[in-house]
């Protein structure tokens, strides 16, 4: 089953994919899928995002081995859905989308065990989680100036059943901007896969229904500008588009 | 927690002293320069535990850093709010304690130093806003087992409180049920599993927490 969650018509909605192109709301109409607005698909509590999570993007940014996973957390002021528009801040140079398989958790886990892991998961949605380079500094890396900017992580469309998805470590990831491939990589290439996250990070934090865990992205992240169309697409998972827009959007003077 | 209903947001180094402490090392790698916008952090909803409960101290750490805080409740949506106005987004403060294992690098810590389950015990009462006239000259102090180990006061902020808003809106908006921690003091006194911890901040509140082996509690 793939759930979505929908503003339309004045409130907000559950949803199911019902025919191509259209959507069974929970109260039993039918409505197009360019009728709505898309939030993200479930709601959320703890965001955990990965860092540098797959060997080839460590390597494009230079990094080392790790002795353990780099973890961040983000903001709920970070998330929007499908079809959202996403600020690049005008004195930004390098600001760059990352396609990232997000795991949602369905239940409590605590200390669970790597076996048992696939047992706590609700399912999976898509994340395009900006980052803008600009604003690094090496102080709680990555810090959340960098990475917890408003609606700079979007998640969607879909919340696709765990029971829907046999094998997630065997995805295949892309992104396109403008329609042309920039990125491609599948999460068999994660350095550390989903239930092994999963039992890292119930060790020390309970997670809960509506955590979601952000696995990190392949390499092949370019600059992205205003007016670019950026659609971050798993196998098997959904299609999440996103428009990046300028500073003029959001009443911000631009000095050019 | 109702308390909380967004998020929970640390800030590092927001203490005159405690960036004094680092001295010459805020210029060297890895750090290279001192940091220019507020360095936040999250402290996420499974660390989150009331006045009174225990804070569960992992087998294999002698002692966690007790981290005194002034916690901002948002009473608004709050997105580039001038500091001369940023208190007016404020619904009131609360005494927070922003617990760590202890550790000395700032570049990248692992979420597991500061992220555990109970790491934030959190004041049950927010004291309104209109009773705190001044959140910049509010005396804070730790007690374990009832001595007084550390002495500090909100005016020796880097950010004052207004100016933390105004600087961290900037580049996200902070909404209501969010809660912005405005630094925490040099020198927090570690404390042991068997210990109580006790955080009072000037004119907002006590909270008070017994530490207790992890799997005891």
């Amino acid at each position: 089953m793939r759930r979505a969650r929908v503003a339309y018509s004045g409130a907000i909605h559950e949803a199911t994919a019902a025919e191509d192109g259209v959507l069974r709301l929970a109260d039993g109409r039918f409505v197009r899928e360019d009728a709505v607005v898309w939030l993200p698909p479930f709601r959320p509590r703890t965001i955990v995002a990965l860092g540098l999570n797959y060997a080839d993007h460590a390597k494009e940014l230079a990094f080392n081995a790790q002795d353990e996973p780099l973890v961040f957390l983000k903001g709920l002021n970070a998330l929007v859905g499908h079809r959202a528009q996403t600020r690049r801040p005008d004195d930004a140079t390098f600001m760059h989308y990352e396609c990232e398989l997000a795991v949602v958790i369905g239940r409590p886990a605590r200390r669970v065990s790597r076996a048992a892991a696939y047992d706590y998961v609700a399912g999976y949605t898509v994340a395009n989680d900006y980052a803008i380079r600009d604003y690094l500094e090496n102080w709680y890396r990555p810090n959340l100036r960098v990475k917890n900017r408003d609606g700079c992580t979007a998640l969607g469309p879909w919340l696709v059943e765990r029971a829907d998805v046999p094998d997630p470590m065997r995805l295949a990831l892309r992104t396109t901007v403008n329609g042309k491939v920039t990125q491609e990589g599948n999460t068999r290439d994660m350095i550390s896969d989903v239930p092994f996250l999963i039992e890292y990070l119930s060790g020390f934090m309970t997670l809960d229904a509506g955590d979601v865990i952000l696995t990190g992205t392949p390499e092949g992240v370019v600059n992205v500008l205003p007016g670019d169309e950026v659609v971050t697409e798993i196998e098997g998972i959904g299609r999440l588009v996103n428009t990046i827009v300028g500073d003029e959007a959001f009443g911000r003077s631009v000095q050019r | 927690m109702s308390l909380v209903s967004g998020t929970l947001y640390g800030v590092l180094l927001n203490y005159q002293g405690a960036l004094a402490a680092l001295g010459d090392a805020v210029h060297q790698p890895p750090y290279k320069a001192p940091p220019k916008a507020p360095v936040l952090y999250i402290k996420p909803a499974n660390t989150w535990i009331g006045d009174g409960a225990p804070i569960p101290v992992p087998a294999d750490i002698e002692a966690l850093q007790m981290g005194a805080a002034l916690g901002v409740v948002i009473g608004r949506t709050a997105c580039r709010v001038p500091a001369g106005a940023a208190l007016d987004y404020v619904a009131g403060y609360v005494v927070v304690n922003d617990v760590s294992v202890p550790h000395d690098s700032f570049y990248r810590p692992s979420i597991r130093l500061k992220c555990r389950d109970g790491f934030c015990p959190i004041g049950t009462r927010i004291v309104d806003r209109a009773r705190v006239p001044d959140p910049d000259a509010l005396a804070v102090r730790v007690f374990v087992d009832g001595a007084l180990r550390q002495q500090n006061t909100t005016a020796h902020l880097i950010r004052s409180t207004a100016q933390l808003i105004a600087d961290v809106t900037e580049f996200m908006t902070l909404s209501a049920g969010d809660v912005l921690l405005t630094g925490v003091p040099e020198g927090a006194p570690l404390a042991r599993a068997g210990q109580r911890v006790a955080i009072e901040i000037e004119g907002v509140g006590r909270l008070e927490n017994p530490l207790v082996a992890e799997g005891q509690a």
